[in-house]
């Protein structure tokens, strides 16, 4: 890229050609989408810094679980469809720590801490099921997700739960689809710190959170085991070679994955204010994926600026088309538009040539 | 010794379709259906699904995994449905109508599909998954927002009141089961459809006969390896994009008959999870990511559909809950797709050191000589 930049006979047109080819159609094209939207959001009626705020607030809800993609993509694993797994963990988590009757902040933390060996546990015999199957992780990955969830929904009816707060009111058992957060961690990172002027919020403590496990996710891949497991990633007989346990790294990277996943969907229930079982977390994957591609990743390298420019355009472009689109043209089309954005670019992702070789 | 190891590796070939006949076998009785209802329900169902799941044996054949992409036929299917039922073309000719319709849109549909999936080989599954995702966006924006307003819908009982875009259900009442009907037999209380069965008889004498000829073989060859196809001078890439072509036009006349046959077009979901269920019903058939016989689709239509039936009863006979026997045969679906594709997966890498070993082994030969 900077020797395309030095030369100074190449013409606009060709520079023009080589931004676009690194940076990517798709993502160009998002991108301007996003400006666009961004212009044009003060006249038709729709408040700047309104829509600044919830593109802030959505963003500060599912960073962690785009975060979540990193680990897995820097070994190799590929794009993580099985997310929902590790967003079952969390689940179990939140639930478990209500039923033990924590509310307040301490309901937060504990479920945390619940919610930390079921990943670890889910998270190693995910992995060991990708170390069997290495070449063929993405399509199984997103079938595991769907097992899991199809299978804890009907665990979710099954488990004895009794507090009074989840279950269904009548029958007195069984969960209910959504549960309310109040009074247990309801905004309980967003309300730290958070800023408000005028019709600008800014929820710090939930970007506060983000920041520092991104910032440990970037120490972490410069350790010497973080170096490690992109070695793997990108060539593992290289690493074979040099004595790095490639199965041992893989699973590690799905371990940190899920947990994160984990973290990422309690992260999100505080800012929503709910939390949802079921069927809910069957289609979580996708975003998350799309988000990370958006930002720059590809099927094989991801860095924590992917992370975040991903899933700000992402949610950008989820925040801003519902209100700019029906206020432009008098008809809801976010959800079409959202669908073809997130879906071609995984697309997009899956048929570079250069990264089809694995 | 050597029939034990015969009957082990019996039961681990056939794993799944053994799992599904104990399941059956279990929840038959708990369910408490008479045998009367639950013959005429499974063969309901076979005149329903067979034909989309046939459609799934091509790309099988050309080694291109399970076509998830499938789904776009059922939306070709589907477009050509809406047209029909607005210019009010019903029974037979609509019918008719419908599948020579849906030809050129899941023809466009599956070179598209073809093209991309050439562009991500060695994970076709995926793409083919993520593109039916991709294109149920497109289909939104055709039918919810383009018919009515840049197509022209006529009809009041299709286009939503608003003026363009198309209603949640469409109605198909006066096609519905005009096929099934037409030469229906009863035998001891049994509705048998017998104009859709030979329908999916001349659709299986097809398939026999295509394996045969020269496009055939040329998939079958690919299927195996499509280097040594290449070398061999078959045009790999036009042969891939013509078996997902052919699936995804089946797939398209498949859609036309399930529909008729339910009788009504639930216009953004029926497509949804038709891929899913016709994958996993022809995996509890016996068939594996890259091996399938027109007889695993058969048996796998009969044990995935009467799971089907008696699943959500039995459950809520013994858990007293009956939406824990819809959830279980969700689970179950999704658990036969994914175990499936984990044998595979493992099969293939055990043949691959397999090979590697013995070439290990030829190399120390020749080097101690």
């Amino acid at each position: 890229m900077n020797e395309t930049l030095d030369k100074t006979n190449l013409t606009l047109g060709d520079r023009l050609r080589g931004f676009v080819d690194a940076f990517g159609l798709p993502r160009l094209i998002i991108a301007a989408f996003l400006l666009m939207l961004y212009i044009a959001a003060p006249f038709v009626g729709a408040g700047f810094w309104m829509q600044i705020s919830n593109t802030i607030n959505r963003f500060s809800w599912n960073a962690i679980m785009v975060l979540a993609m990193v680990p897995m993509i820097h070994s190799g694993c590929g794009l993580n469809f099985g997310l929902p797994l590790g967003i079952i963990s969390g689940l179990l988590g939140a639930t478990l720590s209500i039923e033990l009757g924590f509310t307040g902040p301490m309901s937060f933390l504990m479920a945390i801490l619940i919610a930390t060996p079921f990943s670890v546990v889910l998270g190693m015999g995910y992995g060991w099921l990708l170390n069997k199957i290495k070449g063929g992780e993405m399509m199984i990955a997103t079938y595991v997700g769907f097992s899991s969830v199809s299978f804890m929904c009907m665990m979710w009816l099954l488990l004895p739960y009794h507090s009074p707060t989840m279950v269904w009111g009548y029958a007195g058992k069984g969960l209910r689809t959504t549960i309310s957060l109040e009074g247990f961690y309801d905004k309980v990172l967003a309300g730290f710190l958070q800023i408000n002027i005028g019709t600008l919020s800014i929820p710090t403590g939930t970007l506060l959170f983000f920041a520092l496990l991104a910032f440990g996710m970037w120490a972490f891949l410069h350790t010497k085991t973080g170096t490690a497991m992109t070695a793997v990633g990108s060539n593992p007989t290289f690493a074979k070679a040099a004595g790095v346990n490639v199965d041992k790294m893989r699973m590690l990277s799905v371990v940190l994955s899920t947990w994160l996943a984990a973290i990422g969907i309690l992260v999100y229930e505080q800012g929503f204010g709910f939390i949802q079982l079921y069927m809910a977390p069957f289609y979580m994957a996708l975003p998350a994926v799309s988000a990370i591609l958006i930002g720059g990743a590809s099927v094989n390298k991801a860095s924590i600026a992917n992370v975040i420019i991903g899933t700000f355009l992402f949610q950008g472009i989820v925040t801003m088309t519902p209100t700019v689109m029906n206020n432009m043209i008098h008809m809801d089309m976010s959800e079409v538009i959202r669908v073809v954005a997130s879906q071609g670019m995984i697309l997009y992702a899956l048929t570079r040539k250069t990264e089809a070789t694995k | 010794m050597k029939k034990e190891n015969k009957l082990l590796s019996f039961l681990r070939d056939n794993t799944v379709p053994i799992m599904f006949v104990v399941i059956c076998a279990v929840c038959i009785p708990i369910s408490g259906f008479s045998a009367s209802y639950l013959m005429n329900e499974i063969v309901t169902r076979m005149g329903r699904n067979i034909f989309l799941i046939l459609a799934l044996l091509i790309p099988i054949m050309s080694g291109m995994g399970l076509n998830f992409g499938m789904t776009l036929g059922a939306m070709a299917g589907e477009i050509a449905l809406i047209f029909v039922s607005d210019w009010q073309i019903w029974g037979i000719p609509g019918v008719v109508l419908a599948m020579i319709l849906s030809i050129p849109i899941s023809v466009l549909l599956g070179a598209f599909c073809g093209k991309i999936l050439n562009m991500a080989k060695g994970r076709e599954m995926i793409t083919s998954y993520i593109i039916s995702f991709f294109m149920n966006g497109i289909y939104q924006l055709i039918v919810l927002y383009m018919m009515g307003s840049i197509i022209p819908i006529k009809h009041f009982s299709v286009k939503l009141p608003r003026g363009y875009g198309i209603r949640n259900t469409v109605s198909l009442l006066n096609m519905r089961q005009c096929l099934d009907n037409l030469l229906a037999v009863r035998v001891a209380g049994v509705k048998i459809p017998v104009l859709t069965f030979l329908i999916i008889a001349l659709l299986c004498l097809f398939i026999v006969w295509f394996r045969k000829t020269k496009l055939g073989q040329d998939m079958r060859a690919v299927g195996q390896d499509m280097n040594v196809a290449r070398d061999a001078g078959i045009n790999v890439e036009r042969t891939r994009i013509i078996s997902i072509v052919m699936s995804t036009v089946l797939a398209g006349f498949g859609m036309v008959i399930y529909l008729q046959n339910m009788g009504n077009i639930a216009t953004y979901s029926s497509h949804s999870q038709i891929g899913m269920f016709c994958i996993a019903a022809l995996l509890v058939g016996g068939a594996s990511v890259d091996k399938a016989s027109i007889g695993n689709v058969f048996l796998g239509v009969i044990l995935f559909h009467t799971m089907f039936i008696v699943a959500p009863k039995a459950g809520a006979q013994i858990t007293g809950d009956s939406m824990i026997g819809e959830y279980f045969r969700v689970f179950v679906s999704y658990a036969v797709i994914t175990l499936a594709l984990i044998m595979y997966e493992t099969k293939k890498r055990k043949r691959k050191s397999l090979v590697a070993q013995q070439l290990q082994q030829e190399q120390e030969e020749a080097s101690g000589t």
